[in-house]
């Protein structure tokens, strides 16, 4: 049964990312806003050089991996609502998180485009080193963040269930969000209340365990952040979705919301 | 007396019917919220590299934030009619199309008026910042001047829309773009000659400087030849809009893909 799960898991995550791999609208908001981003935050920089520059380069990439899983969260659900085949999908002989996780990943594994355009970009306009002292680490610190930023959109998107409006309300939560995991702000910078909010956010740990990878730190503990903090995405996920399918059914309101 | 009712009624129903984030649940956090985080954000990130001052990102994220009204809103009331299946009424109206192509425009510049106002509103509430208040006149002009040419810019790339079929995806990276190239965060001159030279023929360049001088006391005749660049650029787009608008119409009507997305 487990393997069964496990198998329509990977395939539905596959499909879905192949098809929003062919999306013009999601490769655009997951390669050129990103890059757009980065550009910005490149020339506000400079003469930054070395390992400044790399994480001006990790911050802007994880913008738009973000960017791709809180547009995503919001969208999907919002896409099935409008083609009317929510309601077909609620009504599966499965958990609708079972539904949900691999959409979710699926958009926030765009943030691997993101990473990749954005670091590229910054070698070749802005002479930013590519090295990383533990390429390994670096490879699972991304790989850690990218899961964690889908299990966060598990948490989004149950929430989205109940709303009509989820894409510009997920497109909202952009900034702030910047702001809180301090992709390409210092969180010193900051007032002191915005830290611990930032702790909560999934993007932190993953910026945090990136850049020590590439700087020779050591990203374990972050990546168990990650992890933990994936975990607790799911379950509150899991209690959310039921909860606002419940009220949605009561109301009949699921494909009015 | 008809063209005017068009322009004033025509252009308010559109405004309610093809901008729809009119429900104030959405319009708040999309027209307010997200300009005010631009702000805020813009102003950390450039805190942490210290080479501008606070007012120079109040201002430019301030003036640039009318973008979320005038291009987005302008995309969205022209390429929406094809999406929700009007454009047809609409193409067929003999109504004038001076009054009704124009008249859809002019709510998104009140709009677009209304968010930059709050942008400086953000900072002086938020980081203690405000223009000398004498120039608040002056600013006041420079701003409906921008947001007048932003909406006109808005209107190229929703006429030209009609044709794409992305015309949102076009509006969200155009506004991205102009937070790089109009001298929003970047000194525009900071720019390789080639952005440079995009970003001064984009609405908001040359109003955005015009803004700071005023803001920090400059007279109205020292930005003149600013304030004269943001509306000359503004009238070719508006024409450009309009003459796109026409030439777009036609073609559909020839081609019959007036609804083709």
């Amino acid at each position: 049964m487990a393997l069964v799960r496990l198998r329509f898991l990977l395939t539905s995550w596959r499909i879905t990312f192949a098809s929003l791999s062919r999306s013009t609208f999601f490769i655009v908001s997951a390669v050129v806003q990103p890059v757009i981003f980065a550009t910005i935050a490149f020339y506000m920089a400079a003469p930054a050089e070395g390992e400044q520059l790399v994480r001006v380069g990790l911050g802007a990439a994880l913008i738009g991996a973000w960017s791709a899983t809180v547009i995503g969260s919001g969208s999907l659900l919002h896409w099935e609502r409008w083609q009317r085949t929510l309601e077909l999908l609620v009504t599966a002989p499965v958990h609708i998180v079972y539904v949900i996780v691999p959409m979710t990943l699926a958009t926030a594994s765009l943030g691997l485009y993101s990473l990749t355009a954005t670091l590229a970009w910054g070698a070749i306009a802005f002479d930013m080193p590519l090295e990383a002292e533990h390429p390994l680490l670096f490879v699972v610190a991304v790989l850690a963040t990218i899961v964690s930023l889908g299990l966060l959109g598990v948490l989004l998107a149950s929430t989205f269930i109940l709303s009509r409006h989820a894409t510009i309300l997920a497109s909202f939560l952009s900034y702030p969000v910047w702001l809180l995991t301090g992709l390409l702000v210092p969180l010193a910078l900051l007032p002191t209340w915005v830290e611990p909010i930032g702790w909560a956010l999934a993007p932190t740990w993953g910026l945090r365990a990136m850049q020590d990878a590439v700087v020779g730190g050591n990203p374990w503990p972050e990546i168990v952040a990650c992890g933990v903090l994936g975990v607790a995405y799911l379950l509150l996920g899991s209690v959310f979705a039921d909860l606002f399918l419940r009220l949605a059914r009561r109301r009949a309101t699921l494909s009015l919301a | 007396m008809t063209a005017l009712r068009v322009f004033v009624f025509g252009g308010a129903f559109a405004y309610r019917a093809l901008f729809n984030w009119i429900h104030p649940a959405m319009f708040i956090p999309a027209l307010i919220g997200l300009p005010l985080f631009q702000i805020v954000f813009f102003v950390y990130l450039g805190r942490s590299n210290g080479k501008e001052p606070d007012s120079f990102f109040i201002v430019g994220n301030a003036v640039q934030s009318c973008a979320m009204a005038s291009v987005y809103g302008s995309v969205m009331v022209i390429a929406n009619d094809r999406l929700f299946g009007t454009l047809p009424f609409v193409v067929t109206s003999p109504a004038n199309r001076f009054a009704l192509f124009f008249g859809r425009a002019a709510p998104l510049v009140v709009n677009g008026l209304l968010i930059s106002v709050f942008g400086f509103l953000a900072g002086r509430l938020l980081f203690d910042y405000s223009p000398v208040s004498s120039a608040l006149p002056e600013l006041l002009l420079v701003l409906v001047i921008v947001v007048a040419s932003c909406t006109a810019f808005g209107l190229v790339i929703g006429t030209a829309g009609l044709r794409a079929r992305e015309p949102i995806l076009v509006a969200g990276l155009t506004y991205s773009l102009m937070l790089l190239l109009c001298g929003v965060n970047v000194p525009v001159d900071q720019l390789p000659p080639g952005l440079e030279a995009v970003g001064r023929i984009l609405p908001l360049t040359h109003g955005i400087a015009a803004a700071r001088e005023l803001a920090t006391g400059a007279d109205l005749g020292d930005v003149s030849g600013s304030i004269l660049a943001e509306v000359a650029i503004g009238g070719v787009y508006a024409a450009v809009a309009f003459v796109l608008f026409r030439v777009v119409e036609a073609r559909a009507r020839r081609d019959g893909t007036l609804e083709a997305i």
